[in-house]
């Protein structure tokens, strides 16, 4: 019976192969690839064959057009004679915008919240647990609905513009804030300021060799954080400390000159900064209480200052359990500026949406927004996972 | 195993040749028919147009959708209704989210070639106005440099405003907001000094939307020729058919003096158009594979285009029928002969 088996398998190498393990997870493998190929084809496929039954307009040519329809806030200079292509630049550079502000914001407010959180003094956990738990159970959306018509009821018109500070106006059409008059001297002040910011780590480095070296302490922190400011202080004063300011005015119906934060983009900046703060608090709170208590002990044995305990010693290892799930927060921020279209700031789904209107290519126009978020997060994925490995534990 | 998944691959695929076969001419008469209902995209919130009072949509164009559905199934209430920003319309319509989409939309070039779209005829002919606060004190469009405006995205409204700021060389500060309620919202909150749309748009929003009426004037430059009418997408002829003559035969009741109140006495009538119209001569609804009493039914169950008007129009806005009186009465309302 088993010399007959044996001959059969023999006799048929086809089925010794198929029961080969290797072969057989290959074989598989092959199969699923080519399913989901052959699901994305169909896709494409009958995408392209239905919108040509239909007689819709394809291809990305419209994004050469001109645009012809207006945007209120842009980085780079926009007219309606601009592009199609132009108009969704603007819409990148607006999500980034709010984006990256409202990461920097969020982690700041959100780092206050987390330590007090932690906090000894019973009133401000009180008020931290407050916040956390009304502002992460209310849905975004609304929170924006509500700010926007805070913003936009509460403050008043033009004409009657609060002004709390000479050159200041609050308004129901944004903040209008002075800004210093057009001259070559900032452009110097901006070069002096990277150069300060250079000297710092420079400096860093050389302080933290010669510890190694010597055991000596330099106290690099703060002569660093001195040098970058008094380098472009210096530049600015050498350079006849022109003081003359671009001060907004009221023109007709809005005021005109200084710098402008319009009410959609506050009203956004703000949502989501309260929203996403209430997250990294958590995530912050989380991270500091990871670290055992016998950490903080043994440091305060060793005789260190509580500053230097908390920087040496609490905070990079609390930062190892903090920075993936802030990665998740930074992706969460990003992909909600999305909302944004609810209340007119112009990001770039809200300028896809009315590129597609105006030209019927919702497809195109749907592959490019997606397209642009996913490198936006992979982007930031990308430079969170490099900060991480770097914090990470190096064992030794 | 590895028959399961073989089997399981060949029957997926066999499904999805059958889907992909499924679309052809005709589709949407037959789908409509199959469903019992006329699906009918309509505005958010425009009245006189399309609202929602008290559970019920009313409205211009919602009369359409309506009228569509007399015709179909012999019962103006088998439609049901999505309401859709202006940004959502198109991709509703295309996709098969909707029927008909009948939702104050400007024929235009680009729509009815490159989105693949047929326009049905036009319910109404409007244009572009701009609406402000009184004590601004601005008596013309002309004097709206530097103003923050609010309009819909999506719109065509949004084109024309870009347009004319730039021929006349002004600068303006758009405040792009989808919904319809939001925009308007905006404007009477003070975020944006100008409201800019249909004129019959502004009206709506200033009688209906807003607290004081008295406050707000409607500027007297009309900046754009808008004809607003009913859409479908290309690819059925027969259901173009229904809802272009759907829509004529209101204005061919009107021309005929027929309304919703004597509709069964003009049954009896000598007139051989009216009884033509109506089928007591029959022809013209085998000729739209419809009942023969298509054109009875609309003008029973949803009256004519004149008592529409007056029901949601001149009563709700208080706008008189201009442009839109029959040509008869020097409008442009002209019905083509149902023969």
């Amino acid at each position: 019976m088993t010399q007959n088996q044996t001959n059969q398998a023999a006799a048929n190498p086809v089925m010794t192969l198929l029961y080969d393990k290797t072969v057989r997870s290959i074989i598989y493998q092959i199969l699923v690839f080519g399913g989901v190929f052959l699901m994305g084809w169909y896709l494409v496929n009958n995408t392209l064959t239905n919108l040509e039954q239909q007689d819709i307009a394809t291809g990305f040519g419209f994004l050469e057009k001109e645009a012809a329809f207006g945007i209120s806030e842009s980085l780079i200079q926009y007219t309606p004679e601009s592009s199609y292509g132009r108009a969704l630049v603007v819409g990148v550079l607006n999500t980034l915008k709010v984006s990256i502000t409202g990461i920097i914001l969020a982690t700041i407010l959100g780092t206050f919240i987390g330590i007090g959180l932690v906090s000894k003094n019973w009133l401000l956990r009180f008020l931290g647990k407050t916040y956390i738990e009304t502002f992460r159970n209310i849905p975004l959306l609304l929170q924006l609905f509500f700010w926007y018509s805070v913003v936009t009821n509460a403050f008043p018109s033009p004409r009657n513009a609060l002004n709390p500070i000479d050159g200041v106006f609050l308004t129901n059409r944004g903040l209008y804030l002075p800004v210093p008059a057009e001259n070559p001297v900032w452009t110097a002040v901006l070069i002096a300021l990277v150069a300060g910011i250079a000297g710092f780590f420079l400096l860093r480095k050389w302080a933290l060799k010669r510890l190694e070296a010597t055991g000596e302490v330099f106290p690099y922190l703060s002569v660093g954080l001195g040098v970058i400011v008094a380098v472009p202080l210096l530049t600015w004063l050498v350079s006849g400390a022109p003081t003359e300011l671009n001060t907004p005015e009221l023109t007709g119906f809005n005021f005109s000159g200084g710098l402008n934060m319009s009410p959609e983009f506050f009203t956004l900046l703000l949502g989501l900064t309260v929203y996403t703060a209430t997250y990294i608090a958590e995530i912050v709170r989380s991270g500091i209480q990871s670290v055992p208590k016998g950490q903080n002990e043994a440091a305060t044995s060793l005789g260190l200052k509580p500053s230097w305990v908390m920087r040496l010693i609490i905070l990079p290892q609390a930062l190892r359990v903090i920075i993936p799930p802030m990665t998740n927060q930074y992706l969460n921020l990003t992909k909600n500026s999305s909302l944004a279209v609810a209340i007119g700031y112009p990001d770039l789904v809200s300028i896809s949406n009315t590129t597609m209107n105006q030209t019927g290519q919702a497809v195109e126009a749907v592959v490019i927004f997606m397209s642009i978020y996913l490198s936006i997060s992979l982007l930031i994925s990308l430079f969170m996972n490099w900060y991480n490995k770097r914090m990470a534990l190096v064992e030794r | 195993m590895f028959k399961t998944l073989t089997s399981t691959a060949a029957a997926t695929a066999l499904s999805l040749t059958m889907v992909a076969t499924g679309a052809q001419a005709g589709e949407t008469v037959d789908s409509v028919r199959d469903k019992g209902y006329v699906q009918c995209g309509v505005n958010t919130a425009l009245a006189g147009f399309s609202a929602a009072t008290g559970g019920e949509w009313e409205g211009l164009d919602v009369d359409v959708c309506r009228a569509v559905a007399a015709a179909m199934f012999g019962d103006a209430d088998a439609v049901r209704f999505t309401p859709l920003t202006a940004a959502q319309r198109f991709t509703a319509l295309q996709s098969g989210e909707v029927d008909v989409l009948s939702r104050n939309t400007t024929w235009t070039t680009t729509r009815d070639t490159s989105l693949g779209l047929n326009f049905a005829g036009i319910n109404y002919y409007d244009g572009q106005g701009f609406m402000v606060r009184k004590d601004l004190g601005v008596t013309s469009a002309k004097q709206l440099s530097g103003a923050a405006i609010c309009v819909e995205p999506g719109t065509t409204t949004e084109l024309n405003l870009a347009d004319y700021f730039r021929a006349n060389n002004m600068d303006f500060e758009p405040v792009v907001i989808e919904n319809t309620t939001e925009v308007t919202a905006a404007f009477f909150s003070g975020r944006c000094d100008v409201y800019t749309t249909d004129a019959s748009g502004l009206a709506s929003a200033r009688n209906v939307s807003a607290e004081n009426p008295e406050d707000y004037v409607i500027l007297p430059e009309i900046i754009s020729k808008e004809p607003l009418g009913p859409v479908v997408r290309h690819g059925d002829d027969e259901w173009l058919d229904i809802v272009k003559w759907s829509h004529i035969a209101m204005i061919q009741a009107e021309e005929f003096g027929i309304t919703s109140d004597n509709v069964d006495d003009m049954m009896d009538t000598d007139n051989p158009g009216i009884k033509r119209f109506l089928g007591v001569t029959p022809g013209m609804g085998e000729a739209l594979g419809l009942d023969e009493k298509w054109a009875y039914n609309i003008v029973k169950q949803v009256g004519n285009y004149g008592e529409s008007y007056q029901r949601n129009v001149t009563e709700k806005l208080g706008l008189e029928r201009g442009l839109n009186a029959l040509w008869t009465d020097g409008g442009l309302m002209y019905a083509f002969p149902i023969r």
